[in-house]
């Protein structure tokens, strides 16, 4: 092996790397928090909604789940525009996270919903409960909690999607990697960094989540 | 600027062969080393558990992006240059043997503790052990995942043309540029893919309610 590592240039950028960072983050964070609105809406419209809004729901899951997100991206970046919808590529990358993640959350909350027993809401309503405290306190909390562990590995997976973003230059992590291997050519250095930052990101967040689960979300012994 | 006709379009159709061909080799590819994943993340040695479990995390916790990377660039540090099929079929492949390796190991672990001690009572050694009674029923219960994650692979593939391999999203950008008709064309793409993805979803789900119905 002849090769000289050389990880200086990569590591004087530094700061960019560090803001590509701290841009996924911020990018997947969003992604999900306004995903989870849209798979919480989906999944009761997907439980007690009218047919039509069922079939829609149902055949918005079968597209999303069965196109590549990188089309997806495209779609929405390159597509949209010759409909008179124009955005940037963080704005287009982040829709493009939220519309996918929407599609594999709106199946989990709605696992989750249906695994609250009808005697649970029936004990609600005997309490006097209004639908809108029945449906937050005794339908979608639990939901969540029994769900937790496949939303936590939905983040992950979006936090490791949203690096095709930087096929439209969004400014996240893959991106800047991009940007700084056409400046050094240290294309192996690069990568190499970088694909470590994602692995120490999913780590971190295996094991926090894991955590959280541990302690804030174990649930009441009978 | 070049028009959108018939044979930008069967342009276009054309390279679906690459991305089945590309399917068909990660999965191959992904099928024996998730084989071996399997079976080292369910044996008796501690580290070959361990070493089973680094790779599955591994891959598992890296973008398929940057597997496909470093696919293309580590090579060259060996001074063997690689084309973007080659990196493409490699990087898919190492990325479907963790993700097979790890749904069937989850697999294998479902088949009851008391077929593997009745095996072995009988004097079944490792090798007829597996193959005679674990991995059949193994099997049965691993086929609708596995599907399943085909329809991931696939998709996946479409992130080659990253690395510059011209399968059909990377031949529908090069239409695209010529042309400049983004929506018909990554719609006409995503047809594509829906048209080859659907019914493998379809199926894998139904195999997997069938194996719920029989579950109880």
């Amino acid at each position: 092996m002849s090769y000289e590592f050389d990880f200086a240039d990569v590591f004087a950028a530094w700061p960019e790397l560090l803001q590509g960072l701290l841009n996924t983050l911020v990018l997947s964070a969003l992604a999900m928090a306004i995903g989870m609105v849209v798979s919480v809406a989906g999944a009761l419209g997907k439980t007690s909604g009218p047919k039509w809004l069922r079939w829609f729901i149902d055949e918005y899951i079968e597209l999303i789940r069965n196109t590549p997100f990188l089309i997806q991206i495209f779609m929405i970046y390159f597509g949209l525009p010759s409909l008179g919808i124009k955005l940037s590529s963080n704005e287009a990358a982040l829709i493009a996270l939220v519309v996918n993640v929407g599609a594999y959350g709106i199946e989990i909350i709605r696992a989750g919903i249906e695994s609250i027993q009808k005697g649970q809401v029936e004990a609600g309503k005997s309490l006097g409960m209004r639908p809108l405290q029945i449906f937050r306190y005794i339908v979608l909390k639990p939901a969540i909690q029994a769900v937790y562990p496949s939303l936590t590995s939905q983040f992950i997976l979006l936090m490791l999607n949203s690096s095709v973003c930087s096929a439209i230059a969004a400014s996240e992590l893959t991106a800047v990697a991009g940007d700084i291997q056409s400046r050094t050519f240290r294309s192996f250095e690069v990568y190499f960094v970088v694909t470590c930052i994602y692995l120490g990101l999913s780590l971190f967040f295996w094991s926090a989540f894991a955590g959280i689960e541990r302690t804030l979300l174990r649930k009441p012994t009978r | 600027m070049r028009e959108l006709g018939p044979n930008e379009i069967l342009f276009i159709l054309a390279a679906v062969r690459w991305t089945l061909l590309l399917s068909v080799v990660a999965f191959i590819g992904g099928a024996i080393g998730g084989a071996l994943v399997a079976l080292a993340r369910t044996s008796e040695f501690k580290w070959l558990r361990l070493l089973a479990n680094g790779y599955i995390k591994l891959f598992q916790g890296t973008p398929l992006l940057m597997q496909l990377f470093l696919a293309f660039f580590v090579p060259g540090l060996f001074g063997w240059s690689v084309d973007p099929w080659m990196a493409a079929a490699i990087g898919l492949s190492l990325h479907a043997s963790a993700f097979l390796g790890e749904i069937w190991r989850g697999a294998i672990e479902v088949v009851p503790r008391g077929q593997w001690e009745a095996a072995t009572s009988l004097g079944l050694r490792y090798g007829p052990k597996m193959a005679l009674v674990i991995v059949p029923q193994a099997v049965r219960i691993a086929i609708p995942p596995t599907i399943g994650f085909l329809v991931q692979l696939i998709k996946g593939t479409s992130l080659a043309s990253i690395i510059g391999f011209v399968e059909l999203t990377r031949a529908a950008q090069v239409i695209n540029n010529a042309t400049f008709r983004p929506f018909t064309i990554f719609a006409l793409v995503a047809v594509v893919y829906y048209v080859i993805c659907r019914p493998l979803s379809a199926y894998s789900k139904r195999m997997e309610q069938k194996l719920l119905v029989a579950a109880r």
